[in-house]
């Protein structure tokens, strides 16, 4: 008992106390973390395909392929009368059977094969197919291949994958370059008529340069046509479980594999590549394939606008509030205020953003500046803009609150260091006290970041969609378009998770999508402690 | 404990009251006075924190270059009055100043008078060295730079000139663009003075410039003002009374906000005409 007290006196109760809540902090971070990547990242590895014999309740019989992806012990009722487990099979081929996934009884299974011939392919549309490669076609007719029809198709499918790049370059660049010129036209002429402008001269001017576009987009068709032509000449067909066959182009082929057949290496090597993909590539079927590359660039373009926005709104704030403000009651209150904006709900502020920025202030930026687009709207919709700028409003109190209290930080030596030497007080902040308050205003920028890089409520009001079709800052004038819409991690994946029509086939790429977006917040807020650490480096006060 | 120091080591002549070789020695003053121009001219100055009256009609006439030396007990106001030839205490809004301090025959305290000018005529070094987070030379640079002067050859000269001047020069100048926060306090508060001397001002103001430095540093700073004074009104606020003695040609000793006794500083030290102030150099109360 003594000793208990003795114990307890010493201290030690709360060491232990506050080390296991450090540790506590620490385990759900890292569990946090472990969790996402364990449910994310296997997606991408190349799973064993298998084949099983499977006869079902009614005792008939059918052969199935897919991947094994999970097994549970049957629940409730189910479990009283037999307790056998089920496993849940990924049969893909959507477009054939209608579902993706089947629970099988695994007392039905009577065998279990994985075949080393058996090819995955990964399909432009319908997801996966798996099944054996039964031939490859050149113009509907049967290419009398060697023995290795899975080399034949690689040649196929390089030639496929040349020009789906030049298509796409057409589609995209091209294409999409005199549509935008045409847009510039179409808006020009109406502008024209809009300022009331009679002479003929200008119209006509636009008219040639019309038709000037109008041959190019029937020359660039003609070419496309040609190419969408060869593209299709190809065709594979694939014996799919149950011994059907089914006939795919080539065109609408990304990739064929064969699992059961890659060593480890190989597997890897697809590994990586399927990363690469999720990362740098274009969503592909509502957003359940490919990459998610829009998101990121929209995610980080936003993050670095609003911080923009923010940083100087909110020192200046702060300085007004700290240093040129009379403090009293009213400076009080205002900071009272700005401390609990703080604490609005952030779904408050996307009403805001849709309702002060997007209608009001959008709408009359397109009465003045663009009328000739109404009615469709330029700024009047939501947009990369609106989503930076509610967001920057979001945060601009965190950034208020640390670059005043970096403010306060300061010495009064350096400042009266300042005016002894003729300085005004403009002077004294621009060139001391603002610099030595920078990694203080750092601070408040890194909250800053790392609030707004994971909101997604309000931007769904102002600007964020499931899918945009064109990046927020590209080649073409003037670069930065602030008027477009953008795709977001954070809305991604509340899409891609509920919002999908494959809801299941999607989880995993959820996990993957939000390790992703951990990993953007950490780099960007990882930048700005560096520029921090610089800058305290920099302007570190003397300290003796 | 200061003044238990200063009576364990002051030497005997210094700190007893009537020594008529000594006053023998004060006796040129007189004429030198009649030399001694005026630089600041103090008149009836009173000074309050709010209701709280820190500075009474003080009345006195800072001689052009010479050091004249403000010793006093704590809060006596020496600091105070020391921040009122810069206008520094205009930055706190609770001060209230009466009276006039003439810098060549005209009112610092004149509302048409520009408060950054008067800073850059009067320079001011602080207690605690306070460089900038710069680098030695930008530190030595800024108050040039603030009047818009930004050329390279310029700034050099000036650079160069104020180190010297600050006798730092040899230390430093193989460092220039390092961060003057890697000096030593000694150095640091000798860089602060080439900062204030940079712009050229008229006068100095230092606010016990060594209280928080080692011996040897002090010393170097005392070297200085014999240098500086040439060229410069110092007024140097002090709690050492040696350093009074040693650095000063004429001394203030202050007491809650009075102006005691304002004389040449061998009279002060040797034949004060207040009873008051021998009792503070002798250290009786302080």
């Amino acid at each position: 008992m003594k000793s208990l007290r003795t114990w307890f006196e010493s201290g030690s109760p709360w060491v232990w106390l506050s080390a296991g809540a450090v540790s506590l902090c620490l385990i759900a971070v890292f569990g946090l973390i472990y969790l996402i990547a364990v449910n994310g990242l296997p997606h991408f590895w190349p799973a064993r395909i298998a084949e099983i014999d499977y006869r079902d309740a009614d005792g008939a019989r059918q052969i199935l392929i897919g991947e094994i992806v999970d097994r549970e012990l049957k629940t409730g009722a189910d479990r009283a009368s037999g307790g056998e487990a089920q496993v849940l099979m990924k049969l893909g081929n959507r477009d054939i059977y209608g579902l993706d996934f089947r629970w099988v009884s695994e007392r039905g299974i009577t065998r279990i094969e994985y075949p080393r011939e058996i090819i995955a392919v990964e399909r432009e549309e319908w997801g996966n197919l798996y099944g054996y490669l039964a031939g490859v076609e050149e113009g509907g007719r049967r290419v009398v291949s060697a023995d290795d029809p899975i080399a034949e198709l690689g040649a196929r499918l390089g030639r496929r994958h040349e020009l789906k790049a030049r298509i796409s370059h057409i589609e995209k660049d091209l294409i999409g370059g005199v549509n935008y010129e045409m847009e510039n036209l179409r808006l020009r002429q109406r502008r024209l008529e809009l300022d009331g402008v009679k002479d003929p001269g200008s119209f006509a001017a636009i008219r040639d340069s019309q038709k000037a576009l109008e041959a190019e987009y029937e020359r660039l068709n003609g070419d496309l046509a040609k190419l969408n032509e060869d593209i299709g000449r190809d065709g594979i067909v694939v014996r799919v479980a149950g011994g059907q066959e089914v006939k795919l182009p080539v065109a609408k082929v990304i990739r064929v594999y064969q699992p059961n057949r890659m060593s480890v290496a190989e597997k890897l090597g697809h590994y990586v590549e399927k990363i690469g993909e999720f990362v740098s590539g274009d969503p592909r079927e509502a957003n359940t394939e490919g990459g998610i590359f829009p998101a990121i660039f929209g995610t980080v373009l936003m993050v670095l606008i609003m911080a923009i926005v923010v940083t100087p709104f909110g020192v200046l704030a702060a300085v007004y509030l700290r240093e040129y403000a009379k403090q009293g009651l009213f400076t009080r209150i205002i900071r009272i205020a700005v401390n609990n904006l703080a604490g609005v709900p952030s779904i408050v502020y996307g009403v805001f953003g849709l309702g002060f920025f997007v209608y009001f202030v959008g709408g009359t930026i397109d009465r003045w500046f663009f009328p000739e687009a109404l009615p469709a709207p330029t700024f009047g919709t939501g947009g990369l803009l609106w989503c930076s700028v509610t967001l920057a409003l979001l945060t601009v109190p965190v950034v208020i609150v640390a670059t005043e209290e970096g403010l306060a930080r300061i010495p009064s030596e350096f400042r009266e260091g300042s005016y002894a030497l003729g300085a005004t007080k403009a002077e004294t902040l621009w060139r001391i006290v603002l610099p030595m308050a920078s990694p203080a205003i750092m601070t408040g920028l890194i909250l800053a970041v790392a609030r707004a890089a994971g909101e997604v409520a309000p931007l769904m009001m102002v600007g964020v969609v499931k899918l945009a079709p064109s990046l927020g800052l590209d080649g073409s004038f003037p670069y930065l378009h602030l008027d477009r819409k953008i795709m977001h991690l954070g809305f991604h994946i509340y899409d891609v998770g509920f919002q999908s029509p494959n809801v299941e086939a999607a989880r995993p790429l959820v996990y993957a999508t939000a390790l992703l977006l951990v990993l953007v917040i950490v780099a960007l807020n990882l930048t700005a402690i560096r520029i921090r650490n610089r800058l305290r480096e920099k302007y570190r006060a003397a300290e003796y | 404990m200061d003044t238990a120091n200063e009576r364990r080591t002051a030497p005997s002549g210094l700190t007893h009251g009537f020594d008529p070789k000594l006053l023998q020695r004060t006796e040129p003053k007189v004429t030198r006075e009649a030399d001694v121009k005026e630089c600041l001219g103090v008149q009836g100055l009173n000074l309050y924190y709010g209701e709280k009256r820190a500075l009474n009609a003080i009345t006195m006439s800072i001689p052009e270059r010479q050091v004249t030396a403000f010793i006093g007990p704590s809060g006596c106001g020496k600091s105070t009055l020391l921040r009122c030839f810069n206008r520094m205490n205009d930055l706190y809004d609770s001060v209230r100043i009466e009276g006039a301090i003439h810098l060549q025959n005209k009112n610092i305290y004149d509302p048409d008078v520009n408060v950054a000018d008067l800073r850059r005529r009067i320079g001011m070094v602080f207690q605690k060295p306070n460089p900038f987070p710069k680098s030695v030379y930008e530190n030595v640079a800024y108050g040039l730079r603030l009047q818009g002067i930004n050329k390279r050859r310029t700034l050099d000269q000036a650079v160069e000139r104020s180190l010297k001047a600050a006798a730092l020069w040899d230390e430093v100048k193989e460092r220039l663009n390092e961060s003057a926060m890697a000096l030593s306090g000694g150095q640091q508060q000798r860089l602060v003075i080439a900062r204030a001397i940079a712009i050229e001002p008229e006068v100095l103001l230092l606010d016990e410039p060594a209280s928080a430095l080692d011996p040897i540093s002090t010393l170097k700073i005392e070297d200085l003002m014999y240098e500086l004074k040439s060229k410069y009104t110092i007024v140097i606020v002090t709690h050492n009374m040696q350093q009074a003695a040693r650095v000063s040609d004429y001394t203030a000793l202050m007491y809650v906000g009075d102006l005691i006794e304002f004389d040449d500083t061998k009279v002060i030290f040797t034949n004060p005409k207040k009873k008051q102030t021998e009792d503070y150099i002798t250290g009786r109360y302080g």
